[in-house]
């Protein structure tokens, strides 16, 4: 079974989505990256449904988090496009993908270490905000209401992370490591997303505190309408969770499916295990 | 508002700590302290020395605030600041002098200017009107020298303002010799722009340097409240936010919605702006616009105000000014000039005041480097050895895992 042909491609979980283009909130079309002479990411194409949860898996090096920031807009793809809820979003700043609906955690927490756990919501709601200059200055009637209210939602948001609310004032450095990842997570929704980008949210976490996540994860989709993307090594969270499946290996997509098909898939195991190993298990 | 909710930093200890953290106690404090510098000329000479050493030392700390929006809150390193200083200055040395002698048929041109200067020829703009364009000229200069800065980082972004700096000061000294229609000068380089006019408000009269300094001394502390006042609220705004964001982290910052370069500029433009209003006012003070008082040198004075009080924190960058103000034109001409000779070496100790400066800078970098009056979130950074830190460690965490 290991030396059948590679199987092509799975088109399923396109086919899946019935309701025409808006069934799907992300679109990519055969997006590319190429550092110098390194190519990150080829010709990948790949579609999230509104409201379901996927994930992206792949080993090392495989272009997981070159390809999430080609999503978010830092890296501007080489050759191809990316949609966004109907809209092309291709080469477009960082900034204006998140005001669209993106948000995005990241690998490494990158929180404001000395901003308060508050703060750094605030900033999250940055794009939502409107104060300029001259608003910040004079604190117009409309500048307080605006600080009134981000401060409510990023308590808000905070407490539905989980984060006990005497934490809130803290400032984000003295956080415990599994909090600082709620506020991190917090942060992100604060901005309204419609789409939240996970970059290994488990990174770090015993296996109660993934299982925690993972919950929260449905929570989130239930609750707030959020389609969530993950990026995720634990492969226990990946087959929990998500309902579609993309693995990359050397920036090309070698399979996607749902869990089933994609743990069934030899590409996949081939890719995890090395083609010996492989072999050898069957 | 909002920083003065964080925990786990100390809000300072005993009775004046307690004080402070009650619900109005900085406020009193702080209105106690103007109350105090509005009434003490009273009890002074309208021509002190003092009061002149103190005027010159507010006109700093308008300067050091401005620069402190760039430098301290957005954390965009720039050695070039002297250059709003200049345009501040030739603001109103072009707006506010006979530089313009042949203007409407050597009538000039008058706005609302002061009665002294009513039938001079030249261009003479009410005070308030220069503070105005000085101000609004600077900011857009911010942003010609900031956007060139925008892909840089850290050390990058001060050489270049560091060479914008310097081309401002090469222009203003061979300004002399660029002319254009009849034989205006632009600068008069280093033969400078004299005299400028003196401040006229509305309701006052006119100000005199040569008889009564008071009136200058109110003025530019009333600039400096106006100036502390923006500063706060600037910092507890959603824009103050957006400039630590980016001071902190730029890749977050941007992927939270804040747009680099629209914030970075502002920063730029705000802290120019205040630097303008600044020179505007030097201009006029001392009557006269030098372009050897636009040198590299000014900018590290400056930039060495903010490090000596704290990057970042407004009450420290206040006390940093003060001090290295009063180093400067007291300190070092008045009480310690003659230390060198009586030690028995020939030269006075004013030939060794960047030295000295550099010193003092060398002392705090060593014993308090957050500065004297540090803002809370640097001192954490210095002495927790935060920020880098998580991230290396849970690097090394995630390795071994």
């Amino acid at each position: 079974m290991s030396t059948s042909a590679p199987q092509q491609t799975d088109r399923t979980g396109t086919s899946r989505a019935d309701g025409g283009g808006d069934a799907y909130l992300l679109e990519t079309v055969d997006i590319a990256k190429i550092f110098g002479g390194l190519v990150a990411v080829s010709d990948v194409s790949f579609v999230i449904r509104r409201g379901s949860i996927a994930s992206i898996i792949g080993p090392n090096g495989a272009g997981k988090t070159t390809f999430f920031n080609m999503l978010t807009g830092f890296y501007k793809p080489t050759v191809g496009a990316i949609r966004f809820d109907g809209q092309d979003i291709t080469g477009m700043r960082p900034d204006k993908i998140t005001a669209l609906g993106v948000a995005r955690t990241f690998q490494n927490i990158r929180l404001f270490s000395t901003m308060s756990a508050v703060e750094n919501c605030q900033v999250g709601q940055h794009a939502r905000m409107r104060a300029g200059l001259f608003g910040s200055i004079v604190r117009t009637p409309r500048t307080r209401r605006e600080e009134r209210d981000t401060e409510e939602k990023a308590r808000e948001m905070l407490s539905y992370v989980g984060l006990a609310p005497r934490l809130h004032d803290q400032m984000s450095i003295n956080l415990s490591y599994g909090d600082q990842r709620r506020v991190e997570i917090a942060r992100a929704l604060a901005s309204d997303p419609k789409l939240l980008l996970l970059d290994e949210p488990t990174a770090g976490m015993n296996p109660q505190e993934s299982a925690e996540l993972t919950e929260f994860m449905r929570r989130l989709r239930e609750e707030r309408s959020v389609t969530v993307l993950l990026i995720e090594h634990d492969m226990k969270v990946v087959m929990g969770v998500s309902e579609y499946i993309t693995v990359l290996d050397h920036g090309t997509k070698i399979a996607e499916g749902g869990p089933a098909e994609v743990r069934a898939n030899p590409r996949v195991v081939e890719a995890y295990l090395g083609k010996k190993e492989a072999e050898a298990e069957h | 508002m909002a920083t003065a909710r964080l925990r786990g930093v100390s809000q300072g200890t005993g009775a004046l700590g307690r004080f402070r953290a009650s619900k109005h106690g900085n406020r009193i404090l702080v209105g106690l302290l103007f109350l105090f510098l509005i009434v003490f000329p009273f009890f002074r000479d309208p021509l002190d020395n003092f009061l002149d050493d103190m005027i010159l030392a507010l006109a700093y700390v308008v300067m050091a605030l401005g620069l402190n929006i760039v430098v301290g809150f957005a954390g965009l390193l720039d050695l070039g600041y002297v250059a709003f200083y200049a345009f501040g200055a030739y603001t109103i040395g072009w707006f506010a002098s006979d530089h313009f002698a042949y203007i409407n048929h050597e009538k000039g041109i008058h706005i609302l200017s002061g009665q002294f200067v009513q039938n001079t020829p030249g261009i003479h703009l009410n005070f308030l009107m220069i503070l105005v364009i000085a101000a609004a000229i600077c900011a857009v200069v911010g942003v010609v020298i900031g956007t060139p800065t925008l892909r840089l980082r850290g050390d990058y972004i001060a050489i270049v303002t560091l060479a914008f700096g310097e081309i401002i000061y090469r222009f203003a000294v061979n300004g002399d010799a660029i002319e254009f229609a009849k034989n205006y000068k632009l600068t008069n380089g280093r033969q400078a722009i004299s005299p400028i006019d003196q401040i006229d408000l509305p309701f006052v009269s006119e100000f005199d340097s040569a008889f009564n300094l008071r009136p200058f001394y109110w003025f530019v502390l009333a600039l400096v409240a106006f100036v502390l006042f923006c500063n706060f609220r600037l910092r507890d705004s959603r824009l103050g936010r957006a400039w630590i964001a980016i001071r902190e982290d730029e890749v977050a910052a941007a992927s939270m919605g804040v747009p680099l370069v629209k914030t970075k500029l502002l920063a730029y433009a705000s802290g120019a702006a205040f630097g303008g209003m600044a020179g505007a006012f030097l201009g006029s003070y001392l009557t006269s616009v030098n372009a050897n008082n636009f040198q590299f040198g000014f900018s590290i004075f400056v930039l060495a105000m903010i490090i000596l009080g704290g990057l970042g924190s407004i009450w420290g960058v206040v006390v940093g000014a003060v001090v290295l103000s009063f180093i400067n034109s007291y300190f070092i001409p008045d009480v310690f000039n003659s230390i060198p000779r009586d030690l028995g070496l020939d030269f006075d100790l004013t030939e060794l005041s960047f030295g000295v400066f550099g010193f003092l800078i060398l002392i705090v970098m060593v014993l308090r480097p957050e500065g004297l009056i540090p803002e809370r979130r640097r001192k954490l950074e210095l002495t927790e050895g935060i920020g880098e830190g998580i991230g290396a460690e849970e690097q090394v965490h995630r390795v071994t895992a």
